[in-house]
């Protein structure tokens, strides 16, 4: 369980988050909703530790995160996967070293059980025998997947994606969400998933938060956005056409 | 200023905290080695060979009385190469090629977040990335140096072939002459410091580098132009503490 209390965070005098609190509890998918620039990859940032927050705490399973110094931090560190938005992969390692690097540092796994984990994790997300392309020879959506089978290389316990399915076509982001809520269920893991992808939203959002104006401006599950008054996510969620039809047969 | 010394000597006292899996470490070392080592030395064989046969026609035509011995030229040209040339060109030449690399490797792991990736999975950063390539530069440097002052004085002995105002002969005897091992000492001492110089600056640029690709090309010219700097200046302290 991570628990976040009134998480402040601004850049210069840009204030992006103000006041935060939420809980993201263990086994469920987490989901943060909210326009471009709203503050979502701040939030994820500010969670895990790459941007200090200007006030409030975090806390992974009642332990002050926030608090912690970097060595304090690497025990949480290493059950932490996470997907950058833009996948952040190691761009002078090919796909398997990239997957097998936590590996290599932080466990004593032989090569073969490291390869066997490192072709498990591409199957996974339905790259397998791209073994030995460089990040260069990927396309975004590869690099998206090749980044989340990074991710669960090491089994997190934490879960962070930072928007799996943009660049996806609509089948392989089903994948993609379905094997996110697969290892969520399955593993017991506290999954966060930054998104605007409404099928993702409805497929497996167990607890959404909206974030609007820098605040925590709604949260609930997919069974309740559907029927919300809510007037500025009545405004994010069904800005569609296709959507508003969808809605008239909920 | 003082703020950026501050950071600068944080972010070397964090690279070299003791590493998570000491073989991944001791790997990257030796690719850093084998990437300054092999891939600078065509570049400092040729500036090398000019550099000494440059000098020892300049020393020859400035010796030209009659009454000092022509094998003198030899004994200057040698020195001054061991000394001076040898150690602070190449050191700016490496600079150039070697510093630039590091600074603009390590910025573009700063902007595409690959610095942050490594952050998430609690690997420490500097660590991984600058400790190997201090260490290769301190390490290499020197070995660079060496080439090219055996290179230098070659390069002495060809220009003297080449063009006869010293003999090959009298040029030998010079070099032979009065050689003294400080020399080489002092050579050797501002390779290591040298090496340390352009690997850890350009480190620090790189690894502060915020932006994208334009902050990372700033990046590399600032990392470049301050070690150069830099190594003029140690190359002063250390010539007046040891000599
Ligand atoms: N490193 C930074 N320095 C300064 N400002 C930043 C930084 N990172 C983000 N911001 C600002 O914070 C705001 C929120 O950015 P953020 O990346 O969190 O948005 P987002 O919700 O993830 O958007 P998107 O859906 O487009 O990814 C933006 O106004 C942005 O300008
Ligand atoms: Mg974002």
């Amino acid at each position: 369980m991570i628990e976040i209390k009134d998480i402040y965070k601004t850049f210069g005098d840009n204030d992006v988050l103000k006041g935060i609190s939420a809980t993201f509890q263990t086994g469920k998918n987490n989901l943060i909703i909210g326009g471009s620039g709203s503050g979502k990859t701040t939030l994820l940032k500010c969670i895990v530790g790459l941007h200090e927050p200007t006030k409030g705490d975090v806390f992974f399973e009642e332990e002050n995160f926030t608090d912690m110094d970097f060595e304090q931090r690497v025990p949480i560190r290493t059950q932490i996967g996470m997907l950058f938005q833009n996948s952040a992969l190691f761009d002078s390692m090919t796909v398997e070293e990239n997957i097998m690097f936590p590996l290599n540092l932080f466990t004593k796994q032989t090569k073969a059980e490291k390869l066997d984990r490192a072709n498990f994790c591409l199957e996974r997300v339905n790259l397998a025998g791209k073994n030995k392309l460089f990040p260069a020879e990927l396309s975004g959506g590869m690099k998206k997947r090749v980044g989340i089978a990074r991710a669960i290389s090491m089994q997190p316990k934490y879960l962070f994606v930072d928007e799996p399915n943009s660049g996806l076509d609509p089948k392989t982001s089903i994948l993609i969400d379905e094997l996110i809520d697969e290892l969520t269920k399955e593993y017991e893991i506290t999954t966060v998933v930054v998104t605007h992808d409404m099928n993702s939203v409805m497929g497996i959002g167990d607890n959404i938060i909206f974030l609007h104006q820098g605040q925590k401006w709604w949260e609930g599950s997919n069974k309740e956005i559907a029927h919300t008054d809510n007037k500025e996510l009545n405004d994010f969620v069904f800005a569609s056409k296709f959507m508003q039809a969808a809605k008239s047969k909920l | 200023m003082f703020h950026s010394l501050g950071k600068y000597i944080l972010l070397l006292r964090l690279s070299f905290r003791r590493p998570e899996k000491f073989k991944v470490y001791w790997a990257e070392v030796m690719r850093e080695m084998v990437s300054v080592g092999i891939g600078s030395l065509g570049i400092i064989s040729i500036i090398s060979v000019f550099i000494g046969a440059a000098t020892t026609i300049q020393v020859a035509f400035q010796l030209s009385s009659p009454l000092v011995p022509r094998s003198i030229a030899g004994s200057i040209a040698r020195d001054s190469t061991i000394l001076e040339f040898s150690p602070t060109i190449s050191a700016l030449v490496l600079a150039g090629r070697v510093g630039s690399s590091i600074a603009s490797q390590i910025g573009t792991m700063r902007v595409t977040e690959q610095i942050d990736a490594l952050e998430i999975m609690g690997v420490n950063a500097p660590g991984y990335l600058i400790a190997p390539k201090i260490i290769a530069g301190m390490a290499m440097v020197p070995l660079l140096v060496i080439v090219s002052i055996a290179l230098g004085i070659t390069g002495g002995y060809i220009a003297c072939l080449a063009s006869g105002d010293v003999t090959p002969a009298d040029y030998l005897v010079g070099v032979h002459d009065g050689f003294d091992g400080l020399t080489v000492r002092v050579a050797l001492v501002k390779a290591v410091v040298f090496g340390f110089i352009i690997a850890s600056i350009c480190a620090y640029q790189g690894f502060y580098t915020s932006g994208g690709a334009l902050e990372v090309g700033q990046s590399a010219t600032k990392g470049v132009v301050y070690s150069c700097v830099m190594i003029l200046f140690a190359d002063l302290v250390i010539t007046r503490i040891m000599l």
